[in-house]
């Protein structure tokens, strides 16, 4: 009964205060439903990445492949199968049936081990149409959908290919691809015999690779996910700080009534108690909203992410999320967490509040002031353990941690700042309304700080990302310049339409630059390495962070090689190392080039060492050097006398855009959640705002009492709300530019492998103070829309202690 | 005449329809001079004194201060009005907590661009507000607040002090120092005074004092010379 006449009483403050309560439930909700919607993604790239690595049982089975990357012969695989190895082949390769591709699977379903197959193909009894013409062909429905009107086997749906993966008969994919016996791996089935003479003793050249749990995908977008993870967790942490502030100001406000309950009687354990109850019956409210709206959230920001996670590695995840069960379990249990972390000091201070404790709010003031000087010496010891961090760690953990520590010692040291800078103002002014100001923006700080401390978080996010990304964009748009000089791609149907290009090629342009690689491990990771011709194209542009004195002369000789940065730094590679390439044979680190937006290591030899070591490399792709008003003449040319598909030639500028594109999609997610963190910040401010407007009037009606108009009672508290926007965002410079820095020297080398130079953008800056001061303005708007309206009779209110 | 009020009326708007709280008051005040506001609570005295400060509209009638007729300023000429010419010590104190002592001092005297140091430091003395100076309003007893109040409203030397139960919040002993405090203070500055009070006693230590019932005048008293 005690209890519930006492929570009866702590919950009628809500009734008085809807807003709060909207505000305090809102905040909670964004920040469970930013944290889940990208914890949504990230289960369903990474669930995706787990079918990939299922596939053909990568992630089970051992495999044999070619030391070079080249097809595996027929009589390789017959001579294993001799041997008593049991092995089933496999031949992959992509099927282009015009703006669509398809990575085509060709499998031998009667030797393929159960683990190998697409579960259900010899389930559902269709083995012999699988096996005979026209034979079957498994995709997704999502690719299904795309291939719908296309020459191809019938199709047959299954749940267990990735969307762009079709598997069919080995038959039907010789066909398809025109790989006649160009097998791409053999797959080893579990329980081999023992005793089997060794695969490199029957067919030297070939080697076995052991199954990869994670697979090669989970491995490269680690780095990406764990970017999403911190910008998510970077929005749940700002939206909390709405939640704290609500809590903090709900607390102080009812502070009369814990008062009163208290010398009724109630137990400070069940004051506490009843309070935590409270607490978790909103956080589990705001909990299943969240997840509701984090997984709104996640379907927008998904089908980006699938875009980018396809381009910059060529992963395929589905544009739709599914809805599974441990979301709503992990939205509500952050939730909670968010909820218990943000109360927990008022929670305390409610346990150990003095029943006589004064509520006065300058008194709060000043309880805050000596917070503030506890507050100064965090920050000032998270700055030095994050540069310690910084100079004497590695990996990208300590990067992200370093970015943490600079974010939070900087939030923390804000209201230090601000308070030192409001009573230095308030020490210089003269004029009586100018003193009463800036003491008065001192008194308001304690009730405003969090609210200033998440726009801080949110603007130097949007300065470091911003600053980070503007630095790229200026970088890699100069490195495509140097990099994509030829003026014109063309890529060949066959081997023999290749032949009969670079019969057809020479007088017609100025150089042929041949662009053909081969896929191999180098150092245990699965690398590229490129063939390059000995011509001026190279030697004058192409971008090289370091060389030797005679780099481009090592290369033309075959006795070096380049490397790209991602290799560099990986491997610790300096010039005049020497390079273990596929195939078993050694070369030099010639030079190092940068290689933005590539995961994977790249190595670059000559061209007649390439096609020595690799005599099998495929011969299809070229870069054209002509005069660029000769490009539209010769692609109609080639088109005609080659009837060339329009995807097969590519010039310059189109190949130009389409990297930007993929470049700019890159970080559209990252755009997107940066808008988001700073409309919670924004939320965050108006949250305060209102709730501080209600306890305004006393502080306002002696002023207004002495003389001031309400009009202009209004102007200053609107010239309050910008002054504080203003501060912060000074202060967000020049942590948003630590920010950067830490993205471009120390995470982006971490995450993948290359360092950027830095440049800043002060026009951006000016852009990103409107949109603050304006999402200042607009959350100051209905709190001063309050004061502007209130009666006279209000503020008398004030002086007949009616309140 | 300082201070004239001619058949004014207001009411309030209630949940049982209008609430006439003031009814045909006439009333005058000339310079110098100090009136006593009496009644029972809820009989319109503190409405009175917030219609005189302009911090409220009458519904009928004439409010004229220093000449100026309230009813035909507009909030800008009121806000004035209050700055320069009239000064307000509220039962609520009503300091501003952010400020100090010495700035609360002051504040009123500077809005209206009349802060004398001289006279400031005088005031603080006879207050015997030296020691506090520093302080902020939420350190300071309920008696030395009001100190501060009346110190902050004469330090302006307004023409007309409007006091709403100034001594409301004190014990006896310290309303009667303050009380004798702000008369003497008052008396110097040339001041005329309307101060509300429900007590008979502290109202009989001013000049006049009229007796408010159910928003009309009941009785006038004079102080016998």
């Amino acid at each position: 009964m005690m209890r519930r006449t006492a929570m009866t009483a702590l919950l009628s403050h809500w009734r008085r205060r809807p807003l709060q309560l909207v505000m305090l439930l809102l905040g909670l909700s964004l920040a469970t439903a930013l944290w889940s919607g990208v914890q949504a993604i990230n289960a369903e790239a990474r669930a995706s990445y787990d079918r990939a690595a299922a596939t053909l049982g990568q992630d089970r089975l051992d495999r044999i492949v070619s030391s070079t990357g080249a097809p595996i012969a027929p009589s390789d695989y017959v001579a294993l199968r001799r041997a008593g190895w049991l092995v089933s082949p496999v031949i992959e390769g992509t099927l282009r049936l015009g703006p669509t591709r398809l990575h085509l699977i060709g499998i031998d379903p009667l030797t393929m081990p159960d683990e190998g197959r697409a579960g259900d193909i010899s389930a559902t009894g269709d083995l012999l149409a699988f096996l005979t013409p026209p034979g079957l062909l498994y995709v997704s429905a999502e690719t299904a959908e795309r291939l719908s009107g296309q020459s191809l086997p019938p199709l047959k749906i299954t749940s267990s290919l990735l969307a762009g993966i079709g598997m069919t008969d080995i038959g039907t994919a010789e066909r398809l691809l025109g790989k006649p016996g160009e097998i791409s791996q053999l797959i080893v089935a579990p329980g081999q015999r023992r005793g089997l003479p060794p695969v490199e003793q029957i067919a030297p050249g070939l080697v076995v690779k052991a199954p990869d749990a994670q697979g090669d995908l989970a491995r490269l977008t680690d780095s990406f996910h764990l970017n999403l993870t911190a910008f998510g967790f970077l929005a749940f942490a700002v939206g909390l700080f709405i939640v704290y502030s609500a809590i903090g100001l709900a607390f102080e406000q009812r502070r009369a009534t814990f008062r009163t309950l208290r010398s009724l009687g109630l137990p400070a354990t069940t004051l506490t108690g009843l309070l935590l109850a409270e607490l978790v019956g909103f956080a589990i409210i705001a909990g299943i909203a969240g997840v509701l709206l984090g997984y709104l959230v996640g379907s927008v920001l998904l089908p980006g992410v699938a875009a980018t996670l396809q381009g910059l590695y060529g992963a395929s995840v589905p544009g739709t999320l599914t809805l599974r069960p441990q979301w709503w379990a992990s939205g509500l249990a952050i939730a909670l967490f968010g909820t218990l972390a943000a109360a927990a000091q008022s929670l305390w201070r409610v346990w150990r509040m003095p029943l006589l404790a004064p509520a006065q709010p300058r008194a709060w003031a000043r309880a805050s002031e000596s917070g503030l000087r506890l507050q100064a010496a965090l920050a000032l010891a998270l700055f030095a353990a994050t540069i310690a961090l910084a100079a004497f760690g590695s990996g990208l953990v300590v990067g992200f941690s370093v970015l943490g520590g600079l974010l939070l010692g900087a939030a923390l040291l804000l209201p230090v700042l601000l308070a030192l800078f409001l009573a230095l103002m308030q020490r210089l002014t003269r004029r009586p309304i100018a003193e009463w100001f800036w003491a008065d923006t001192r008194q308001q700080l304690p009730g405003l700080s969090l609210a200033l401390m998440a726009l801080l978080l949110a603007l130097s996010a949007n300065i470091g990302v911003g600053t980070m990304v503007s630095s790229f964009r200026l970088t890699f748009t100069g490195w495509l310049d140097q990099r994509l000089a030829a003026e014109l791609y063309v890529t060949a149907r066959d081997e023999a339409q290749a032949a009969d290009l670079r019969a057809w090629l020479p007088g017609r342009v100025d150089a042929v630059l041949p662009i053909w690689s081969v896929s191999g491990d180098v150092r245990g990771a699965p690398a590229e390495i490129f063939g390059v011709a000995d011509d001026p194209t190279y030697r004058d542009n192409w971008p090289l962070l370091a060389r030797a004195s005679d780099t481009w002369d090592q290369v033309a000789a075959g006795t070096g090689a380049l490397i790209n940065e991602q290799l560099s730094r990986r491997d610790r590679f300096v010039i005049g190392d020497s390079l273990d390439l596929p195939g078993g044979w050694t070369t030099t680190v010639a030079g190092v080039y940068s290689d933005y937006g590539n995961p994977l290591p790249q190595v670059m030899i000559g061209i007649d060492a390439l096609t020595t070591h690799y005599p099998d490399v495929a011969r299809l792709r070229y870069g054209l050097r002509l005069p660029p008003t000769h490009v539209a003449a010769l692609s109609e040319a080639l088109r005609a006398r080659f009837d060339l598909p329009p995807e097969n030639l590519i010039d310059q500028a189109s190949l130009k855009r389409r990297s930007l594109d993929i470049f700019e999609q890159t970080f559209s997610v990252t755009a997107a959640l940066n808008v988001l963190t700073l409309g919670v910040a924004g939320l965050a401010m108006f949250a305060s705002l209102m709730t501080l407007s209600t306890m305004r009037l006393p502080q306002l009606a002696p002023i207004w009492a002495m003389g001031l108009t309400r009009r202009q009672l209004v102007l200053l508290e609107l010239a309050r709300t910008l002054v504080l926007a203003a501060i912060t965002l000074l202060a967000a410079l020049p942590v948003g530019l630590g920010l950067a820095w830490v993205l471009l020297s120390v995470v982006n080398v971490e995450a993948f492998g290359w360092q950027l130079p830095m440049h800043v953008f002060p026009a951006d800056w000016v852009r990103l103070a409107a949109l603050a001061l304006g999402a200042s303005l607009l959350s100051a708007f209905i709190p001063l829309r309050q004061l502007a309206a209130v009666a006279p009779s209000d503020l008398l209110k004030v002086f007949a202690n009616e309140r | 005449m300082l201070l004239t009020l001619d058949d004014v009326s207001k009411s309030y708007r209630t949940a049982e329809g209008p609430l006439a709280v003031l009814q045909g008051i006439d009333l005058s005040l000339g310079a110098g001079e100090s009136l006593a506001l009496t009644g029972e609570s809820g009989s319109g005295k503190s409405t009175l004194l917030h219609l005189v400060a302009g911090l409220d509209h009458p519904d009928g009638g004439r409010i004229t201060v220093d000449g100026q007729a309230i009813g035909g300023l507009d909030d800008k000429g009121r806000a004035a009005l209050r700055r320069s010419t009239v000064g307000l010590v509220f039962q609520q104190f009503n300091l501003i907590p952010s400020l100090t002592v010495a700035a609360n001092l002051a504040f009123h005297a500077r809005l209206a661009d009349r802060f004398d140091a001289g006279w400031q430091q005088q005031l603080t003395a006879r207050l015997g507000l030296d020691a506090l100076l520093a302080r902020y309003p939420e350190q300071l007893s309920g008696g030395q607040q009001q100190r501060v109040a009346i110190g902050r409203t004469l330090a302006a030397r307004p023409k007309l002090v409007l006091a709403d139960e100034p001594t409301g919040n004190l014990d006896e002993a310290t309303g009667d120092a303050v009380m004798a405090l702000m008369l003497s203070l008052v008396a110097e500055t040339g001041s005329s005074l309307l101060m509300v009070t429900h007590s008979q006693r502290l109202a009989g230590q001013l000049d006049r004092r009229i007796h408010l019932r159910s928003g009309r005048i009941d009785r006038t008293v004079e102080r016998p010379a």
